[in-house]
């Protein structure tokens, strides 16, 4: 196959982007997406051009580095998947595909199509976990949790942490990824000891970083590459609600000295 | 104050301003359909004389303003924050795969606006402050609210423009009734597939139903 | 020779680990606070220590090269976790999960350690349970388990086909609460360049901010390393694109020992290679074999046929299949091992007998179960591989046999370790698939996540202590000490040295060549003409690399391709140890197999006379032979076999 690419290139940070126009040729329709940025780069390289940089790792689609704008949507045309998954019989011979990265007030270039997620980990860090240390835990079996419960928690849990649902909304809100935490450990009987204040918590940092506000639009849960509802985020206004109908007092750490 | 409060309490107050508004609406529409009655106006002229005395509904009158504008003053504080958390767009987008109308709801809003004020200012100020007709109803003499209406709606631009109107009021309400139950936390595996199609229907029903005055008026 | 001590506490077995934990040294909190500990890594072993030990109350520093701690390799993991709860009551024990892993590794590792392992395995899925990981579960609300190779017992926990993933947020949210609390700083997009010595003891990292390329010093009281293993040797393997082996590579060039580094493990399900462009090789689930049947045509004209696309394999009839380690192995059939299970592939693919354009795939069968079980049921147990595999390979695997070949995951090789996880380096620990301790020659499926853990959560944070308790009286570390600028100087000289080759070869063309020696020639069989071969090619490519590689861009900005040289330049040299060290090793076990030593049938054949030890080779000088150290291994407890799984 022989494709036109239109790649936004971004030299850092700090200097202003533009797209730039690629041809490659002979791609064979069983590559990957990123096996077809390998072989541009190849060529890039070879000539003693600059190669076009993009996050990527574990190219299984789990690890949720990748993060291609494809045509208008992210991780491109297919549904369920990562760009890393995507593969070139998606595309026909001749086809133009635009690349660009994720574009979000929190999520600043840093080159080409990389951007900085470092504000996810911030949300989890606000709240995204159960306070407990290593060591002196009762029995995995002590506390039963139905199944039904046990395996929403676990669609839920399935998020990588790409920033797609970001990407594609209009809004670039992260509801969909904060509530996909919520509710994993809102459903789990571990989990409710700190529910209000968890979801008090990550609500306020991801309004703190300045994504957008949800308006319940549906493109997050369309483009989600693990298909994480967006029940989830009703699930986390119905727990932000209580939680603040319930006014939790905010948290001082006795913490043993620690 | 907008600002201070979080994404979510916002997109809370909005639905419930937004649902109260939707309740409005029924109301209004049962009130407007009893123009279509053959009686003389007589129904039409009464429900408007009650909607302008009875001390409820004034009360309620001012409790709706502030709906209106507790809706549309946050609809516009989280579009500009939504602007902002994006201030650089894509040169290729919106291809996701999402519901039409949801992404349109400050524009849909933005026109419904415009002419709400034109509304406001033919129908709910005349009736309040200006010179309004007159007509006896059981020999007590009522302001005559269903000839007014009649007249206007005897214009032909002035029915089309009521058409676009309120067809931007259904664009508006498709994306409203089951927008707000989510923004509320109230979903549910079994009921929100039908709540999506009661939003639906209430989009048809509310927009069909104020089309229907001014049309049949207009033929008749 | 060094003498190497690994510090085994007498005793009988079961005692081993307790009578350690009681009589260790601690550190009290207060002397907590004023030691730094620098992890580098964040996958399952990393995060999980780098979390506990600031929980504890030590100030930790932990690095990683990816932009989030969340993404790293661990979380590819699919399958499962083991643990001995025994909850199927299928006879199932610590010491039976000791028994299993010291036979399913060929007699290669040290009891005590796998005996600790087995014995902190059920710790681990409680403190998982408890951190919110969702694992599968019955519909009586209690966990459920699966199967998996070379035990005869339902003991693997797990979360879908993503336990590694859920295994792995649960870390990353400890550690990402210890961040909040500011007992962990956190440095992403970071990558170790070198580790720093004072007066022979680890007290520093050199590293590399990947964002704006600056070299920084960090200093500590004791560094560990959890930063993975060095698959990538192979270019193609399961491990994600960034797994490299420079940290470890770097520690043995500082003086630490390397053990085992031929110890590879080729994992038998993983789909066929089918291009060059290909850049790497994604797994499918050893638990696939819980309800898939491995096949090949028993004639060789159907596989010929099939080759060549004239033949579909569902047309062929069940007499014409031969079955082969249903037909090898009665007892444990598709459920032996996986260097057994990928040995058999080979074998039937070399005789003639494979599928799939190259001939270099067999048949992963599931019409069986699924006309069994209904295809509900393989759908909720393992849809999700399914839907991967379809997206790859653009076939339905409930329609049509799945096609699957062996391809490289795992190292079971690594820094030598001691009892404490201490390399032979002071101050320098090395934990999860970084070390080479516990999974001997061939590790069983689902127990890396067993390991990762267990170093992490369980081990480590004990260990440690007996070593920082006498460095109560030394004062912070200032990473302006001159050993420190010396490692700096040099370590960026070796970025200088890269960027001027100014050559012709992309990085990428130098890594297919090593990874082509390493797979013809250390790969799944190997022979002495074969890994001399290998040696003398692997420095020829060496001295190629350092001669013609071109890497663009600039030092101080983001650049992935002087990331990828950094790397490759050390697999060059890391990839030569393996063949010396298969070439030592003349026996075949576990997954070293050499051609030269097997039985009559074709098993691995193990010299426990003369080669019942551990490899630690010891680092003498670049373009130096390196020194063999070697730990007996002393089996007090089990009688030691030739392996069975018939």
């Amino acid at each position: 196959m022989n494709l036109t690419l239109k790649i936004w290139r971004q030299k850092n940070a700090t200097s202003k982007g533009k797209f730039v126009t690629y041809k490659v040729n002979d791609i064979s329709p069983n590559s990957s997406f990123l096996e077809m940025m390998d072989i541009l780069n190849e060529s890039l390289v070879t000539r003693g051009e600059d190669p076009v940089a993009f996050d990527h790792d574990c190219r299984e689609g789990i690890c949720g580095a990748c993060s291609m704008y494809i045509n208008g949507r992210p991780h491109g045309p297919d549904k369920a998947i990562t760009t890393c998954q995507l593969h070139m019989r998606r595309f026909k011979d001749g086809d133009t595909i635009v690349i660009e990265p994720w574009r979000a007030r929190p999520f600043p270039v840093l080159k080409d199509l990389i951007v900085d997620r470092t504000a996810f980990d911030k949300i989890i860090q606000a709240g995204g976990y159960i306070s407990v240390n290593t060591g002196g835990i009762p029995d995995a079996n002590a506390i039963p949790i139905p199944k039904v419960d046990a395996d929403l928690s676990m669609d839920a849990a399935a998020c990588i942490g790409c920033g797609a649902c970001v990407a594609a909304c209009k809004n670039a809100s992260a509801m969909l990824f904060v509530s996909a935490k919520v509710s994993q450990f809102a459903l789990l009987p571990q989990g409710r000891v700190e529910a209000a204040e968890r979801v008090n918590n990550m609500v306020a940092e991801m309004d703190r970083l300045g994504f957008g506000n949800c308006t319940n639009t549906g493109a997050c849960e369309a483009e989600c590459p693990k298909e994480i509802s967006i029940s989830n985020i009703a699930r986390m206004n119905r727990e932000f609600l209580v939680a603040k109908l319930a006014a939790p007092k905010p948290r001082v750490d006795s913490g043993g000295g620690i | 104050m907008a600002l201070k409060y979080s994404s979510i309490t916002k997109k809370v107050i909005m639905a419930l301003a937004g649902l109260f508004l939707i309740s409005f609406l029924i109301v209004h529409l049962g009130i407007n359909l009893l123009i279509l009655k053959n009686d003389g106006r007589e129904s039409f002229n009464m429900a408007a004389h009650f909607m302008v005395t009875n001390p409820v509904i004034q009360t309620m009158q001012w409790v709706l303003f502030g709906g209106f504008i507790l809706h549309i003053l946050l609809g516009i504080v989280l579009q500009l924050q939504n602007w902002m958390a994006r201030p650089q767009r894509y040169k290729v987008e919106g291809y996701s795969h999402t519901s039409f109308f949801s992404k349109f709801m400050i524009h849909t809003g933005a026109v419904i606006f415009a002419f709400l004020i034109i509304h406001l200012v033919n129908f709910f100020f005349r009736a309040k402050f200006g010179e309004m007709p007159h007509i006896m109803i059981n020999g007590e003499q009522y302001e005559d609210m269903g000839l007014l209406v009649i007249e206007k709606f005897r214009d032909l631009p002035y029915v089309l423009m009521y058409v676009v109107w309120l067809l931007f009021l259904g664009f508006h309400l498709d994306h409203a009734f089951h927008s707000a139950l989510q923004s509320l936390g109230l979903n549910h595996s079994k009921y929100t597939p039908v709540a999506f199609g009661v939003s639906r229907a209430l989009a048809i029903l509310i927009a069909g139903g104020f089309i229907l005055i001014p049309v049949l008026i207009f033929i008749s | 020779m060094a003498e190497l001590n690994s510090k085994i506490p007498k005793g009988q077995l079961a005692e081993k680990w307790t009578h350690y934990k009681a009589h260790t040294n601690l550190v009290n909190p207060a002397n907590k606070r004023r030691l730094e500990v620098i992890v580098v890594g964040t996958g399952l072993a990393g995060a999980s220590a780098a979390a506990s030990l600031a929980e504890m109350g030590f100030k930790v520093k932990n690095y990683c090269y990816q932009d989030s701690p969340r993404r790293a390799h661990s979380i590819a993991a699919q399958g499962g976790i083991n643990a001995a709860k025994n909850y199927q009551n299928d006879g199932d024990s610590v010491y039976r999960l000791f028994y299993d892993t010291i036979k399913g590794g060929d007699y290669r590792a040290r009891e005590a350690n796998v005996y600790r392992l087995a014995e902190v395995s059920n710790s681990i899925i409680d403190q998982c349970v408890a951190q919110g990981v969702p694992f599968a579960r019955e519909y009586g609300g209690l966990l459920d388990n699966r199967s998996f190779g070379g035990a005869q017992v339902s003991r693997t926990f797990y979360a879908r086909g993503q336990t590694g993933q859920q295994l792995l947020l649960g870390a990353y949210s400890a550690l990402s609460r210890q961040v909040k609390k500011g007992n962990v700083e956190m440095y992403a997009r970071h990558e170790m360049l070198d580790v720093v010595l004072v007066e022979g003891r680890a007290r520093g990292i050199i590293v590399r901010n990947l964002v704006t390329g600056a070299i920084e010093r960090h200093a500590a009281h004791a560094v560990v390393l959890a930063t993975g293993g060095y698959g990538n040797v192979f270019f193609l393997s399961t491990n994600a694109m960034g797994s490299n082996a420079t940290a470890v590579w770097k520690a043995y060039k500082r003086g630490a020992f390397f053990g085992n580094p031929s110890f590879t493990q080729i994992h038998p399900t993983c789909i066929p290679v089918h291009g060059d462009f290909q850049s790497k090789l994604t797994l499918m689930s050893e638990s696939l074999r819980n309800d898939g049947r491995i096949w090949v045509p028993k004639l060789k004209e159907d596989a010929e046929k099939i080759r060549h696309g004239k033949l579909k394999p569902t047309e062929i009839a069940e007499e014409n299949r031969d079955y082969y380690l249903e037909r090898r192995y009665p007892a444990f059939g598709n459920l032996v091992p996986r260097d057994v299970a990928s040995r058999a592939a080979k074998e039937r693919c070399d005789a003639g007998f494979g599928v799939g354009e190259t001939g270099l795939a067999v048949y992963l069968d599931f019409s069986d179960a699924i006309n069994r079980l209904g295809k509900s049921v393989i759908e909720a147990r393992y849809g999700n591989l399914f839907q991967m595999y379809e997206k790859i390979v653009d076939e339905d695997p409930y329609k049509t046999p799945m096609m699957i070949y062996p391809a490289v995951h795992y190292t079971m090789g690594g820094l030598w370790v001691d009892y404490e996880l201490m390399t032979s380096i002071p101050g320098l620990f090395a934990i999860g698939e970084a070390n080479f301790s516990d999974h001997g020659a061939n590790r069983l499926g689902a127990s890396a996540l067993m390991q990762g853990l267990a170093d992490g959560y369980f081990v480590l944070p004990y260990t440690i202590q007996n070593y920082l308790s006498d460095q109560i009286r030394v004062p912070k570390f200032s990473p302006d000490l001159p050993e420190f600028k010396r490692t700096e100087a040099e370590a960026t000289e070796r970025l200088h040295k890269l960027m001027n080759v100014k050559g012709n070869q992309t990085v990428d063309s130098f890594h297919k060549r090593l990874g082509h020696i390493m797979w013809e020639y250390v790969g799944m069989a190997r022979n002495e003409a074969g890994l001399k071969k290998a040696i003398t090619d692997i420095q020829v490519l060496r001295a190629e690399f350092w001669k013609d590689v071109k890497i663009t861009g600039e030092l101080n900005e983001i650049n992935p391709e002087l990331e990828k040289a950094g790397r490759v330049a050390d697999f060059l040299e890391l990839g030569e140890l393996m063949a010396r060290d298969a070439l030592d090793r003349n026996e075949s076990c576990g997954g070293h197999f050499r051609e030269e030593y097997q039985t009559p049938e074709g098993e691995a054949l193990r010299d426990d006379q003369n080669l019942m030890y551990v490899s630690a080779w010891e680092f003498s000088g670049e373009n130096q032979e390196p020194v063999l150290n070697k730990e007996p291994l002393n089996y007090e407890f089990v009688e030691v076999k030739q392996r069975n799984y018939k």
